[in-house]
């Protein structure tokens, strides 16, 4: 593998990475946040690609896409938080995950009446459908530079926030100690709803950049979720730092398990997981703990 | 000189860069009760846990009478004889009071995780129940849901549950913690009486209780000891009156 | 609390056995079959619900094991004569408690919502192994031509290809199953495993080796989903990947909750009533996977100890004690 291939690949390792990162992110936020862990989180990740199909073919103009499909998934997950999420606080895990399981089901349903089962596909705006020559027989495009960036900018957006930011810091208390913001008069009820439509708008937003660099197809949102689960299980629960982390060395495994070991491509993401968990069960950046 | 039970040598246990427990050194001796004390933070809690298994110790030795259970993790220390209780109250709430006891002595039954047949066959298993919660003074309360008891009583069941896995040594944190003044009666009149055959270690604030239950004190500041004897000469030792002692006035 | 004279413990199951034993010789052959479908997710169910129920341990994986089991069976069977069942079935079963094993091994390392997500990974990893490689015919699946058969000295003892035959094998194999676990369950191991599900510190500085135990019944879980997926794959004729998937693996602890968790027949009650549902949704609905998912939802909202809440306002008094605890001994009544 010359270098300028490598390099190709390796962009492509960290703009699938990134991807992830933004679905996975919200993934861990709701878990960490809300101790909801949520199955459904994959299917916001379709919804949000046939969002971008549906408003990109409808309005002719991708970025419409990528605001009205994020606001249309913000305001979604604010009404499930409402009528069925904040029953789930508290109960157990096993009926957060069968409440998010009937979600599934209802989503697929109503998907499939308003958009139908078809595979779409989805143009990137003209100003960004372009390629960049690498060599003569070579080139890479732009969009997915372009993915990279955008991710990026989301990403230092999210974190500013965490880190900076009154919200945040509730969030960072929140996840350390319920208890202790409940008793500083923190209204939780508000910083809920508006965590989970986060971090559903963030699934969303994956599936909305995604789509013109991949098939928009019923089916996607199940790869995703697991995918998440695994980053969210490499980087530590609640971590989204963790989330980057995880995010990433599953772009690389992925990326370079494909060029280096076709045939096994598939499973070195759960080899490396096992192995991550031989090594630090909780996740990389998660507490440790006997 | 009484036979020694638990020997812990030098342990040292640290949290990031914070030593919670450096070169602590001490020696339970059988028949007598054992008392740790210091002030909050001083690293009591975390030696428990470094004797239970719960933390596992960055340096030093403990000795479970003639065997080494330093690496050993804590259902295997249970089961070389080291029976803890906890400070919050740690019982199987929905399980009646005979349950809980019985788990408790099928534990250190020869098959504890046999298959087949019910719970109620092995008679050895049901002695030691039987005797346990009479021990501890739950007699006649056996079928009552944990959850329903009193705090006083989920205590005595706590403590009836580590009798009935038949340790060599017990450790108890903060026993009395929360505890009503007619219930701290009975508690401290119960582990007065776990003593005879067996070796107690336990974790108090309450001085009062305290110097009148232990027979050999071990004082602890800051991660490490300061003083260790028996009560009447620790309460002189200076480093213990300005450490700690000091602020507690005729308590001491 | 009790007004009227107690019932035998004995008489309500009983019943449903005599039940279950008459009804291939009042129903058509249709029904037959379903109820042979409903007994096979039955187990599978209640295999589940010994992970789920008695363990605490929320898997996400038992439709791996369930499948793993089918293609051992679409593996082995001959194409153009039957299978053996005293080889194959053994063989099945091993086969899905080594997988159990495996990921048992690794995914007890981790608690609760970890436990969650690593158990659901692992099984897309297995869904993934028959979807990519060759094994078993890729994503296209393979079938099972001629069912398992029982012959000695080739004279054929039992011909699974016939409904009523292969009804009574399943409802012997379901009786078993439901023999061995309520043994299980009420066994020093069984009460150990629930020690530990509700506390699981306490349980281990009484000298209980949590890790073994749970690895242990993980592993027996496991094993029976795989007897379940073999007679599934035999019934179908057919493996797919999709056997494997984790949507299966949802719908299965949807029957678990349904049933109730606190007994050992409950799930095979919930995969009584998810199917009989199913069945009656897609004969009138075209959207009936809206409608069940909704179903799915109500019912953890409303009745989060699973169908037997509605017993009272169904008939007016407690049937059972409240669900307080599993360790009363009859915990596996209905």
């Amino acid at each position: 593998m010359d270098l300028i291939t490598f390099g190709v690949q390796l962009l492509n390792a960290i703009q699938y990475g990134m991807v992830l990162f933004l679905v996975a992110s919200g993934l861990t936020l709701v878990f960490g946040i809300l101790g909801v862990i949520n199955l459904a989180h994959g299917a916001f990740y379709m919804l949000g690609a046939y969002l971008a199909y549906w408003i990109a073919a409808a309005t002719g103009n991708f970025l419409i896409a990528v605001v009205a499909g994020v606001a249309i998934a913000f305001v979604v997950g604010l009404l499930l938080e409402n009528v069925f999420i904040r029953r789930l606080y508290g109960r157990d895990h096993l009926a957060q995950v069968l409440l998010s399981f009937g979600l599934i089901l209802v989503i697929d349903e109503v998907r499939e009446m308003l958009f139908g089962k078809d595979v779409h596909a989805v143009t990137p705006p003209a100003w960004l459908s372009g390629s960049i020559q690498l060599t003569t027989n070579l080139s890479y495009p732009v969009y997915r530079l372009a993915i990279c960036v955008f991710c990026l900018a989301v990403a230092g957006l999210i974190f500013l926030v965490i880190t900076r930011t009154k919200i945040g810091m509730i969030v960072r208390a929140g996840a350390e100690n319920r208890e202790m913001t409940r008793v500083l008069g923190i209204n939780y009820d508000s910083v809920n709803r508006y965590v989970f439509a986060t971090g559903i708008a963030l699934a969303a937003l994956g599936g909305i950049v995604i789509a013109p660099i991949s098939t928009v197809f019923p089916g996607m949102g199940d790869s995703m979720l697991i995918l998440s689960f695994v980053v969210v299980v490499l980087g530590g629960i609640g971590s989204v730092a963790g989330a980057a982390i995880g995010a990433l060395l599953i772009g690389l495994t992925d990326t370079f398990g494909k060029v280096f070991f076709p045939s096994v491509s598939g499973i070195l993401i759960y080899l490396l997981m096992a192995l991550v968990l031989l090594w630090r069960p909780n996740g990389i950046l998660g507490r440790r703990e006997i | 000189m009484a036979e020694i039970a638990l020997h812990a040598r030098r342990l040292r246990k640290q949290f990031g860069g914070v030593r919670a427990v450096s070169d602590v050194s001490i020696d339970v001796h059988a028949n007598e009760v054992h008392a740790v004390i210091g002030p909050n933070g001083a690293g009591k809690s975390t030696l428990i846990n470094l004797l239970s298994g719960e933390l596992f110790v960055n340096a030093g030795s403990i000795m479970l009478g003639e065997v080494d259970i330093t690496g050993l993790a804590p259902d295997q220390r249970a089961r070389a004889g080291l029976g803890r209780a906890y400070q919050k109250t740690t019982i199987f709430p929905r399980f009646s009071v005979h349950e809980n006891v019985r788990l408790a002595a099928q534990a250190r039954s020869h098959a504890p995780l046999r298959m087949f047949g019910g719970i109620a066959t092995n008679d050895e298993v049901n002695r030691r129940t039987d005797a346990a919660i009479a021990k501890a003074g739950l007699a006649g309360r056996e079928s009552i849901v944990a959850n329903l008891l009193s705090h006083g009583e989920q205590r005595q069941l706590e403590i009836a549950m580590v009798l009935a896995t038949d340790p060599k040594i017990i450790l108890l944190d903060e026993p009395l913690a929360g505890m009503g003044q007619a219930e701290a009666r009975a508690i401290i009149a119960l582990i007065a009486s776990l003593k005879q055959g067996r070796a107690v270690l336990i974790v108090e604030h309450d001085m009062d209780a305290v110097f009148e239950l232990a027979d050999r004190l071990t004082v602890m500041h800051d991660g490490h000891v300061i003083a260790t004897g028996v009560p009447a000469e620790v309460r002189l030792h200076p480093a213990v009156r300005e450490a700690y002692l000091g602020n507690h006035g005729d308590a001491a | 609390m009790r007004a009227r004279p107690r019932l035998p413990s004995w008489l309500v199951p009983f019943l449903c056995l005599m039940a279950a034993v008459a009804l291939p010789f009042w129903v058509p052959t249709y029904y037959t079959q379903f109820a042979s479908k409903a007994l096979i997710m039955g187990m599978l169910a209640m295999a589940l619900n010994l992970a789920v129920g008695q363990g605490g341990l929320v898997s996400l994986c038992h439709a791996a094991f369930f499948g793993v089991a089918g293609y051992v069976l679409a593996l082995t069977s001959p194409k153009y004569d039957a299978a053996s069942l005293l080889l194959t079935l053994p063989l099945a079963v091993l086969a899905s408690g080594l997988a159990a094993l495996a990921i048992g091994a690794l995914a007890l390392r981790t608690r609760g919502v970890y436990f969650i997500m690593v158990t659901l990974a692992f099984g897309e990893m297995l869904y993934f192994f028959f979807h990519d490689t060759g094994i078993g015919g890729g994503s296209d699946g393979a079938f099972i031509n001629l069912k398992p058969e029982i012959a000695i000295a080739g004279r054929q003892l039992l011909d699974l290809d016939k409904p009523m035959a292969f009804y009574f094998v399943v409802l012997a194999f379901t009786v078993g199953v439901i023999a061995l676990l309520l043994m299980l369950v009420r066994s020093p191991f069984g009460h150990a495993l629930a020690a530990a599900r509700d506390n699981e510190r306490r349980a281990r500085s009484l000298g209980f080796p949590i890790f073994r135990i749970r690895l242990i019944a993980f592993t027996i879980s496991g094993a029976l989903a795989g007897l379940a997926g073999y007679f599934a794959a035999a019934q179908f004729g057919f493996v797919a990947p999709e056997m494997l998937g984790w949507h299966q693996s949802a719908t299965v602890l949807a029957m678990v909750l349904i049933g109730g968790l606190q007994s050992v027949t409950g799930p095979l009650l919930g995969a009584l009533v998810l199917l009989g549902l199913e069945e009656v949704l897609k004969a009138n609905l075209a959207q009936w996977k809206l409608a069940e998912g909704l179903i799915v939802i109500a019912i953890v909202l409303a009745l989060p100890n699973g169908v037997r809440q509605l017993w009272p306002l169904l008939f007016g008094q407690p049937r059972q004690k409240p669900s307080s605890g599993k360790v009363a001994p009859e915990t596996g009544r209905g």
